[in-house]
């Protein structure tokens, strides 16, 4: 008697959780962006449309970081599908098996694309900078490069930068005299990195560090920073949605390449596939170009665009003549052992 | 009852009392079962987890079986031989197939600086398998690093099962490569003074809620009811505000355009705004703030029952007021004071979002090593080691506190 029960129990427990499964892997494409202003400006352009054309999809924000990925990958279950990361994490991630490989012939091809956003494991989302930001109303004569950035005389007020060894030392670098091109060439010394932090010194009491991409056109705003490095889009859009009169900086602006990766195991792959063809066409990437300043991938999307819209783009060619590719190899092999000496000399 | 009681007359008393005894406690464990599993799982196995991934060590084991195994007769000194260089080549080329090369390349880039490089590297340049004999010139060809001592002791370090690399890293110790205890290089040696920061602030925001908390409560418990029913929604209020917005507020009054800083300037005491956010002084304000409750909350209840007729009688035998208060008052007290000091501080070493937002980068403590090296560059076994020692500091702080402070009174509903 007993014994039926405990078998009746069991059944009865393994269907429920057989059902349970199929209603995980029945659950809607998940896409995963950075939020704020630029996931406001994809609903628009991408995520709505492609929702009409009849795939059910949902939208979540994430902060980056491949520990997320890692987890959420290792941990089974995995309630995202197509996640939007940042070139370390499609190097990180992809190296350590976290992504499916992607097949180009469903998404039109390879040669549709800017050889530099085609990987085997992600293809790319946008590409945008880190610039000179400032306000505008409040600075009477532009500054002109990173080394008007660390120039407290001529223009006073505090600084902004990210919190990190990343973006901050190229940063110094620039601010020092470094040509772009040579950057990563003399920060890979020791004597380089000396040198970075030794600029750092100059101004270590007038910088405000910050950690989120929100925050920059915060410290502008509330007067809190003169300038401040910035991802360009968040400018674009603070003028645009909040009225502000923000400038930036493009000379030695420094660029990076976001892609969007499908995640291991993923149950909708079809979908994705469905959803990463969509966002991959030249006229849906001009539309995002329009709603918010970034390059994109699609080797046709620029030719689409105005010139007004053109001018601001990180793709543009005036834009780019003076910008760094942040190397993301550099920073793979060098963030740990970077991240402490930044440290040590913050608390120093 | 009596007819029970003569049935079982046969078996002897002893024996039945012992199985209802039995009985009683078996009942009692099913219980509070679901509590011990539920603890098991959610407490006990997470935090055994994280101590298990600050010593184990597995990707060179998994990704260079051959090579790890050829290094067992490697005795440290000079080049291992042939044997081993071709081990290495296999492994590479299996790896590279496999795409999990990069996986090791990150575990040895933590022992030398540049063999991501070096591996990855050779990876790519090694396009077959090298004929018998051959292997040890051919690798160090295609990268130098491959004739230093030093990388081969870093693949021999990494060999796992276990490995004391990220535990002594927590603490700036690492191994040179005769595998001796050394301090690390001093411009990479940060966590002691992580460590000591994050203690630091919690002591200062513990004895700042103290100070502040003692008097609230203190009101609190001698109020007539309603006006301290009152009183107890303003301390409870930011209990129930989330935490991001307190902190968020916090900045929006300490901002050098701020509400203090606009204030003090249209008073004319100061000219330039002074600087009350990104630092030390920030992180202070809004912690204590966030913390205060936490101290007043076991105060109050410990106040609550101390009678007033202590103070009368001290008063009445000719006590001064302080005096009464110091001998009388205060020692009733201790158990709130102990309980409120080991909360707030507990909670305050761990603290995460507050201080990242309104700290600089010199006031980060230990919560946010651990979160940069949790998601942004996934060297989990630095982060759990990290986790480790902040687990092993806490616990005997909290030891020590019950066995210094309290004796052997009691701690106020938390025992040590």
């Amino acid at each position: 008697m007993s014994k039926i029960k405990v078998a009746l129990g069991f059944a009865a427990t393994f269907t429920a959780l057989t059902a349970l499964s199929s209603a995980a892997s029945a659950r809607d494409l998940t896409v995963v962006s950075w939020g704020g202003a630029y996931q406001d400006v994809q609903k628009k352009v991408y995520f709505e449309p492609f929702k009409a054309t009849g795939t059910p999809m949902n939208d979540e924000s994430w902060d980056g970081g491949v520990g997320v990925l890692r987890a959420k990958v290792q941990g089974g279950a995995s309630t995202w599908d197509v996640v939007q990361v940042e070139s370390e994490e499609l190097a990180l991630g992809c190296d350590e098996g976290l992504y499916e490989k992607l097949n180009y012939s469903k998404i039109g091809g390879e040669d549709a694309y800017l050889p530099a956003t085609v990987n085997a494991c992600g293809v790319g989302a946008i590409v945008y900078d880190f610039v000179l930001g400032y306000d505008k109303d409040k600075l009477k004569d532009a500054p002109k490069s990173w080394a008007d950035f660390f120039d407290t005389k001529k223009f006073p007020g505090k600084r902004g930068l990210r919190q990190g060894a990343k973006t901050t030392l190229e940063i110094a670098l620039m601010a020092d005299g470094v040509a772009p091109a040579d950057v990563y060439k003399v920060l890979g010394t020791e004597a380089g990195v000396e040198r970075a932090f030794k600029k750092l010194d100059t101004i270590k009491n007038d910088i405000v560090w910050w950690k989120a991409g929100a925050q920059p056109p915060q410290l502008l705003a509330s007067g809190e920073v003169a300038m401040t490095s910035v991802y360009n889009g968040r400018i674009d859009a603070a003028n645009k949605k909040e009225n502000k009169n923000f400038g930036m900086v493009w000379n030695g602006a420094l660029y990076t390449i976001d892609s969007w990766v499908i995640l291991k195991g993923s149950p909708n792959q079809e979908a994705a596939y469905k959803f990463l063809n969509f966002v991959g066409k030249a006229e849906n990437q001009a539309k995002l170009s329009e709603g918010i300043a970034y390059g994109t991938s699609n080797k046709k999307a620029p030719s689409l665009l105005s010139k007004a819209v053109l001018t601001d783009l990180p793709t543009s060619p005036d834009n780019m003549k003076n910008a760094v590719e942040i190397n993301t190899d550099f920073w793979l092999e060098n963030i740990d052992r970077l991240t402490e000496r930044f440290n040590k000399w913050a608390a120093k | 009852m009596t007819a029970a009681f003569v049935a079982g007359a046969d078996v002897p008393l002893k024996r039945r009392l012992k199985r209802a005894e039995r009985t009683r406690q078996l009942r009692a464990l099913g219980l509070v079962l679901p509590l011990l599993a539920f603890l098991l799982f959610t407490f006990v196995v997470p935090i055994a987890g994280m101590i298990w991934k600050s010593v184990d060590d597995w990707e060179v084991p998994q990704v260079m079986p051959q090579t790890v195994a050829a290094l067992e007769r490697w005795n440290g000194q000079g080049l291992p031989d042939e044997a081993a260089f071709a081990a290495l080549a296999a492994d590479i080329r299996t790896a590279r197939e496999a795409g999990n090369l990069a996986v090791a390349a990150k575990r040895l880039n933590y022992v030398v600086n540049g063999f991501r490089t070096t591996l990855l590297s050779t990876g790519r340049k090694l396009k077959e398998q090298p004929a018998p004999g051959t292997a040890k010139a051919t690798l160090i060809e295609i990268a130098p690093a491959w004739g230093e001592r030093e990388s081969w002791a870093a693949i021999k370090s990494a060999s796992g099962p276990v490995t004391s690399y990220y535990l002594l890293a927590a603490v700036d110790l690492t191994r040179n490569p005769d595998g001796a205890v050394v301090h690390a290089p001093a411009d990479q040696s940060i966590y002691r003074d992580v460590f000591l920061r994050t203690f630091e602030i919690g002591f200062g925001v513990t004895a700042l809620c103290l100070i502040l908390g003692f008097p609230v409560a203190y009101l609190l418990a001698n109020l007539p009811t309603g006006r301290s029913n009152l009183l107890m929604i303003f301390v409870l209020l930011p209990f129930w505000t989330s935490l991001l917005v307190r902190t968020c507020a916090w900045i929006v009054i300490l901002q050098s355009e701020g509400i203090v800083n606009g204030s003090l300037q249209w008073l004319g005491v100061i000219d330039e705004p002074l600087r009350l956010i990104y630092n030390r002084f920030g992180v202070y304000m809004a912690m204590t703030h966030v913390l205060l409750p936490f101290m007043i909350l076991p105060l109050y209840s410990v106040m609550r029952g101390i009678s007033p007729a202590y103070m009368r009688a001290a008063a009445s035998l000719g006590a001064a007021p302080t005096t009464a208060f110091l001998r009388i008052y205060l020692p009733q007290t201790i158990p709130g004071i102990g309980a409120g000091c080991l909360l707030v501080f507990i909670l305050a070493i761990g603290y995460y979002i507050t201080p990242a937002l309104v700290g600089g980068a010199a006031d980060q403590m230990i919560s946010y090593f651990i979160a940069f090296y949790t998601t942004e560059t996934v060297n989990w076994g630095l982060a759990s080691a990290l986790g480790a020692v902040l687990l092993l500091s806490t616990v005997v702080l909290a030891v020590l506190y019950g066995k210094l402070a309290l004796g052997r009174q009691t701690t106020g509903g938390l025992k040590n």
